[in-house]
């Protein structure tokens, strides 16, 4: 591996393979049970499992929580949380309304919506860092706050998009990709690699595991840790946007409340993925996973012949096992 | 602390121990004798609380300043200013006789200040090479992180300098795992690696064994033979008096006084060192002692006998 290493005798097999699984652990963890769920469907629904209709749904639902968790798992990492992304996805979409109603362009709608996103993760990072709220006191706060302003901005009222679906970028957010796989798929595809690569492979990510980890290192160390931790923040403001705006768009109506049940799915995907609630530790890999675990807990219920109300159940059950999984596998091998 | 009791005053020459080999190549002296830090009338306080007041503090080339102080004497505060963590309210620091203004921790690494902060200073469930490279990565312009490059570099810091030969410990390895000593190897390689001029080592020997302090010694003497200089933190005034060139007391907040180790003993130290405790200062008789030095307080290195 190194050329120092290459002339001391070769590492024993033995150690090699702790060294993978100590390193992997988590990874190999957050498999494991992702494939034992998809078995445990294929084996008890095969006729709904071993047909692609049922991954072409979860490829559609699943990104709208999925790219929001793929941003909150940084945030995370770095020892904060950011509940009030349910209320910039709708918040977002003020931003669209408008500027699409005032301009008729869906294009610098999306922008706006993104850009209203950016502002609320700014509000976010800026109340959490400066005035020193922590971050899960502080964006209860926003959570309301970014709803309540989204309330009284369209007096409660809800939108029909139908005429938005004509755009270009209607297709390019909601449509689908050669007739059969949603955008929603691709993009969050796409934005998985943004997020692994500004986790794994850039400055931002070296900061948010270092501040997540040991704060008082972060401050000796000279990391910018205001900048970083705001930085954070945007970018779910941003993704969440981005991701109220594909759902909205997707059911062409805008409704203020929008976005309300995606706050327990998206922290479940993000913890099922093996990030730590305590900081320093997580990946966007295990979050992805995590998130299409929870993305098909449902329709695989209904499609087992329970009924609906084992959905919560279920749930639980998964979300507690993978968590107990991770927390054994860390006693483990570290 | 009691490791040290039972030390001999001096280490004795012992073969070069790996660590040393991150000193190389030694470090270019100051441009014409200048003082590699200076910092002048220090002061700083903390919600009205005076941590420091008025301090004066000289560091010169290959010069190994011992900084000794009870508890809530200001040390910490005293470092953090030099590394950059904290601004002080009043006074100056110069670096190479340049003053410099607005000291980050950035600015501090580029002007050559490195920190051995021991163990307090590592992220546990991070790697080896983020630990290394912690604050300052290798990195495009665009803050795209080189970790090729840095995994490399890593791997041959860690068969070279720390001296890690077992072959579970990859750079990929989380700090978790790692001995004591392991954990202080690493913290002071990550200083050195740097190409430090001034290596601040903040209660380096805390926690260590007696093993592990002795070679922890060894490298402090090893920083003056290359050339740099170090401000070595203890409250542990024997670790201090064995590799210093000169103490320097605080005593709340105040310098209360400056010892060159080469016209000390040991036992007058301690007595100082008790008589500060109790006074907030020595007496008449060691200031006495003291007027053959320069009258400000601060101790021009070179003008110590041999």
């Amino acid at each position: 591996m190194t050329p120092a290493a290459s002339t001391r005798p070769a590492p024993r097999p033995r150690g090699a393979i702790t060294a993978f699984t100590t390193t992997w652990a988590s990874q190999i963890g957050i498999t494991v049970a992702f494939l034992a769920l998809w078995l445990a469907f294929i084996v008890l629904a095969p006729s709904t499992f071993l047909s692609s209709r049922i991954y072409l749904a979860f490829a559609q639902t699943t990104p709208y929580f999925a790219i929001v968790a793929l941003f909150l798992t940084m945030v995370i990492i770095a020892g904060d949380i950011d509940l009030s992304f349910p209320s910039e996805m709708a918040l977002g979409m003020v931003g669209f309304t408008f500027v699409w109603q005032a301009t008729g362009s869906v294009e610098l709608g999306i922008l706006a919506a993104l850009l209203v996103g950016g502002l609320a993760g700014l509000f976010n990072g800026l109340i959490v860092t400066y005035i020193g709220i922590p971050a899960l006191v502080a964006t209860i706060g926003t959570q309301f706050l970014f709803r309540g302003l989204t309330l009284v901005l369209v007096n409660g009222k809800s939108y029909a998009l139908v005429t938005a679906s004509t755009a270009p970028s209607y297709d390019l957010l909601v449509g689908k990709l050669g007739g059969v796989v949603p955008m929603e798929f691709v993009w969050l595809l796409v934005l998985a690699v943004v997020a692994w690569v500004l986790l794994n492979r850039h400055r931002l990510g070296q900061n948010a595991y270092v501040i997540g980890d040991n704060g008082l290192a972060a401050q000796l160390m000279g990391i910018p840790i205001r900048r970083s931790r705001i930085l954070l923040f945007v970018l779910v403001g941003v993704a969440a946007a981005l991701a109220g705006a594909m759902n909205s768009l997707q059911i062409v109506n805008f409704y203020p409340t929008m976005g309300d049940g995606f706050l327990l799915p998206t922290l479940a995907a993000v913890f099922i993925g093996g990030t730590s609630v305590f900081g320093g530790r997580g990946s966007v890999y295990g979050t992805f996973l995590g998130a299409f675990m929870i993305g098909a807990i449902q329709a695989g219920i209904v499609a087992v012949g329970l009924t609906d109300y084992y959905t919560n159940l279920i749930y639980g059950a998964v979300i507690l096992a993978a968590v107990a999984v991770h927390a054994l596998l860390q006693r483990r091998f570290e | 602390m009691s490791a040290g009791e039972r030390e001999s005053v001096r280490p004795p020459t012992q073969p070069a121990v790996p660590i040393m080999a991150a000193l190389e190549p030694p470090a270019a002296p100051p441009p014409g004798g200048e003082k590699r830090l200076e910092l002048r009338h220090i002061s700083k306080s903390f919600g009205g609380v005076h941590v420091l007041h008025d301090v004066n503090l000289d560091l010169g080339a290959s010069e190994v300043v011992g900084l000794l102080g009870d508890n809530g004497a200001g040390k910490s505060t005293l470092i953090k200013i030099i590394t950059g963590v904290h601004r002080p309210d009043a006074g100056e620091i110069r670096f190479g006789g340049q003053r410099v203004e607005g000291l980050t921790v950035e600015k501090a690494r580029a002007l050559g200040v490195e920190t051995v902060y021991q163990e307090r200073a590592l992220a546990d469930q991070l790697p080896l090479w983020r630990n290394i490279f912690m604050g300052r990565p290798v990195a495009g312009p665009l803050g795209f992180l080189k970790v090729g490059n840095m995994r490399r570099m890593t791997g041959e810091l860690m068969s070279e300098s720390m001296g890690f030969t077992s072959a579970v410990l990859t750079p990929d390895t989380v700090v978790k795992g790692l001995s004591g000593g392991e954990r202080q190897g690493l913290a002071i390689v990550r200083a050195l690696h740097f190409q430090a001029d001034i290596i601040i080592l903040d209660e380096p020997t805390m926690g260590l064994s007696l093993k592990e302090t002795e070679k922890l010694l060894r490298f402090v003497e090893g920083i003056r033979a290359a050339g740099k200089s170090a401000i070595f933190i203890d409250h542990n005034i024997f670790h201090v008096y064995s590799v210093a060139d000169r103490i320097i007391v605080l005593d709340r907040g105040r310098v209360a006084g400056q010892f060159p180790t080469s016209r000390y003993s040991l036992e007058e130290l301690l007595d100082i060192m008790r008589e500060v405790a109790s006074e907030g200062s020595y007496t008449e008789q060691e200031r006495y002692r003291l007027a053959d030095a320069p009258s400000t307080g601060s101790t021009e290195h070179g003008e110590e006998p041999a």
